[in-house]
C-alpha cells in the first residue's frame, strides 16, 4: 500500500469505522480501490455517502474471476460532486450465494445499473424493487458476460477463423 | 362522477420520436402520464462482450460505435483509458488535436440534439438548419479519417495520422461561422412563444434528485450543479483551456436548452484556442511496443512490416490493474472501467453510459405529465441508443 491509498480521506474514514471489514486497499496511476465484505457494503456506501460526501454512485459493475473463489467482484464507483474524487469499492461475491445486498436504497441511479449486472452477470441484489432483464430479452437463458458464457452464444460451434 | 380506466399505450421501439429503438410503455389516466417502463437492448450488440476477444487496438473501432453521433469522443475515452492502464505519455500536438476533435464532436452531436428536439415539439426549421451545419462537421471528418461517422482515427498512444493540410483552414472556418448559426437557431427558439410554452416547467428534476439518480453531462447542469469533467478533472490538457460552464436554474427542459446552447459556444471558444496553440510534432508517442510504425517504414522496410505485422496480429500486453477513466461526452459522463490481467485483451472492460444511467430518471421527469410532453423529456434528455444497448 502507497502512501496516496493512506492518504486518502475515504480510506481514513474506512479504516476507523469499518476496519474490521475492510479486505484490501490498492492504488494503481492514482487511483484508489477499497475492497471490502459484502456484508457491509450498504452500510459502508452510506457511510461514504452520508459522511464523506460521495454523493453520486457514477456505476455499478462486476468483474467475473471465473475459476477462482470467490468468483465475483462487484465493482461500485463512487464520485463527489463537492470534492470532485473519486473512490471504488469492491465486494467478492461468490458463486454459491449470488446475493448482495442493492445499494437502490441510498441511490436511484443504482436501479438501472443493478439490473444489468443480474442481467448480464447474475448477481442477485436483495432488495432491488424491480430486478429483471434488461439489456437481454426477458426469457434469455444465461448470463452473457460470464466467462463461461461462449462468445457466438450458447450451442453453437466456436468461431475457427476465415477457413479462405 | 365519471370513472376512470388506466391505459397502457405502447409507443416504439419503431417511433420517430424515440430517438432510436427505444421502446416505452406508459400508463395513462387520460391523457396524464401515471407510469412509465423503458424496454431497451433491441440494438444490443455485446461490445463488453466482445472487447474481452480482442486486442486493445482491435477494440478501439467497436467504441465508435457506442453514441454514433459521437464517435470521436468516444474513442478519446476509451484511449485515454488504455494509455492510462499503461501509463504512456502523449504528445501535445496529438493532444491538441484530440481537443478540437472531440469538442468538434461536440457540437455535431448537439447540432443533432437541437434539430431532433426542436422538431420533435414542431419547430422543423431548426432541423434542416442544424443538419446543414453539421454537414460541415461531417464532411471535416471524412476529410481527417476518411469516414463520415464511424472515424476511428485516434490510437492509442496518439493519433493514426496526422492532420491533412488545410486542416486548420477548415476548422478556422467554423470557428468564424458556428457562432452566427447559433444566434439564428436562438432566434428561431429562445423567445418563441410554442417553444417557450411546450419546454418551461417540463421534465423538471430537481440537483438533489438528478444527482441521486446519476444524471450527468448538461443535463445535471440544467439542474444547476456546477460540474463539468473538463474543469473538474481535467484530461488531455483542459485545463490549458479558458471556458464557462453553463448552468440552469429552474431545473426543466428550457434551461437544459439554453445550456446546451451556450455550451456549443463554449466548444467553439475552446476549438479556437486549442487552433491558437496547435504547434508542429509527433503525434504519436514514442512507444514502439504499443504504436503502429509509419506508414512509410511499413511499406518500405522488412522492420517497419514485422513491427506492424505483430501489433497487428499479436497485440501488446498491458500492465496487470484496472483503471477508470471518463470524459465529459456530450451526453454526460461516458467511463470506460478496464481491468487487465497482464495480457493483450482487456480481462473485462465495462462502459459507463451516459445515456443509459441518465434515461433511468425519464419516469421520474416525465410522471404527471401529459403524454405529448414526453417527446420533449426524451428530447431534452438526449439519449442515443447505441450507447444505452452496448
Amino acid at each position: 500500500m502507497t502512501n496516496m491509498a493512506e492518504n486518502n480521506r475515504a480510506v481514513i474514514g474506512l479504516k476507523g469505522k469499518f476496519a474490521s471489514s475492510l479486505l484490501e486497499i490498492k492504488e494503481f496511476r492514482g487511483e484508489v480501490t477499497v475492497t471490502v465484505k459484502k456484508e457491509d457494503i450498504i452500510a459502508i456506501c452510506k457511510y461514504l455517502k452520508e459522511e464523506l460526501g460521495y454523493n453520486m454512485l457514477t456505476d455499478v459493475t462486476a468483474v467475473d474471476y471465473y475459476g477462482k473463489t470467490p468468483r465475483f467482484m462487484l465493482v461500485y464507483n463512487l464520485y463527489s460532486i463537492p470534492a470532485k474524487d473519486r473512490i471504488r469499492i469492491k465486494a467478492p461475491v461468490d458463486e454459491s450465494d449470488t446475493s448482495i445486498a442493492s445499494a437502490t436504497c441510498l441511490w436511484n441511479s443504482a436501479n438501472f445499473l443493478e439490473r444489468e449486472v443480474f442481467d448480464l452477470f447474475g448477481i442477485n441484489f436483495t432488495g432491488h424493487p424491480d430486478l429483471r432483464r434488461i439489456l437481454m430479452a426477458d426469457d434469455w437463458v444465461g448470463h452473457p458476460l460470464r466467462k463461461d458464457y461462449p462468445l457466438q452464444g450458447p450451442g453453437r460451434e466456436p468461431y475457427k477463423g476465415r477457413l479462405s | 362522477m365519471a370513472s376512470t380506466e388506466i391505459m397502457t399505450v405502447n409507443m416504439g421501439p419503431q417511433h420517430p420520436s424515440t430517438h432510436g429503438v427505444l421502446r416505452l410503455v406508459v400508463e395513462l389516466d387520460g391523457e396524464v402520464i401515471q407510469k412509465i417502463t423503458p424496454h431497451i437492448g433491441y440494438l444490443h450488440r455485446g461490445v463488453e462482450k466482445l472487447s474481452e476477444h480482442r486486442t486493445y487496438h482491435q477494440t478501439l473501432p467497436l467504441t465508435d460505435r457506442l453514441d454514433y453521433l459521437a464517435p470521436m469522443s468516444n474513442n478519446l475515452g476509451y484511449v485515454l483509458a488504455v494509455e492510462k492502464l499503461l501509463g504512456i505519455e502523449i504528445p501535445e500536438r496529438a493532444q491538441t488535436v484530440r481537443v478540437i476533435l472531440t469538442e468538434l464532436t461536440r457540437l455535431k452531436s448537439h447540432l443533432v440534439w437541437i434539430a431532433c428536439h426542436a422538431l420533435d415539439i414542431g419547430a422543423m426549421t431548426v432541423f434542416i438548419y442544424a443538419f446543414r451545419e453539421r454537414e460541415k462537421v461531417m464532411s471535416l471528418y471524412e476529410k481527417i479519417s476518411g469516414a463520415r461517422m464511424t472515424s476511428s482515427y485516434f490510437r492509442i498512444g496518439g493519433l493514426s495520422a496526422d492532420v491533412y493540410d488545410g486542416f486548420e483552414k477548415d476548422v478556422q472556418e467554423i470557428v468564424d461561422t458556428f457562432p452566427g448559426h447559433f444566434d439564428t437557431y436562438e432566434g428561431l427558439l429562445t423567445k418563441n412563444t410554442i417553444w417557450m410554452q411546450r419546454t418551461i416547467g417540463n421534465g423538471v428534476i430537481s440537483a438533489e434528485d438528478a444527482i441521486n439518480y446519476g444524471i450527468t453531462g448538461p443535463a445535471l447542469r440544467g439542474s444547476g450543479v456546477d460540474w463539468d469533467l473538463r474543469r473538474d478533472n481535467p484530461y488531455s490538457g483542459y485545463e490549458k483551456y479558458n471556458f464557462q460552464v453553463p448552468v440552469g436554474k429552474n431545473c426543466d427542459t428550457y434551461d437544459r436548452y439554453k445550456v446546451r446552447l451556450v455550451e456549443m459556444r463554449e466548444a467553439v471558444k475552446i476549438i479556437k484556442q486549442a487552433l491558437d496553440s496547435l504547434k508542429p510534432g509527433p503525434v504519436l508517442a514514442n512507444a514502439p511496443q504499443v504504436c503502429y510504425p509509419p506508414k512509410e517504414e511499413v511499406y518500405n522496410t522488412i522492420e517497419g512490416l514485422i513491427h506492424h505485422f505483430k501489433i497487428a496480429s499479436e497485440g501488446f500486453p498491458v500492465p496487470e490493474g484496472e483503471v477508470y477513466q471518463s470524459v465529459e461526452n456530450p451526453k454526460g459522463e461516458l467511463g470506460y472501467y478496464i481491468v487487465s490481467d497482464g495480457g493483450t485483451k482487456p480481462y473485462r472492460m465495462r462502459i459507463r453510459p451516459p445515456s443509459f444511467v441518465n434515461l433511468g430518471a425519464i419516469e421520474k421527469m416525465a410522471k404527471g405529465a401529459m403524454i405529448a410532453d414526453l417527446v420533449a423529456v426524451i428530447g431534452t434528455l438526449d439519449i442515443v441508443l447505441g450507447e444505452i444497448d452496448r
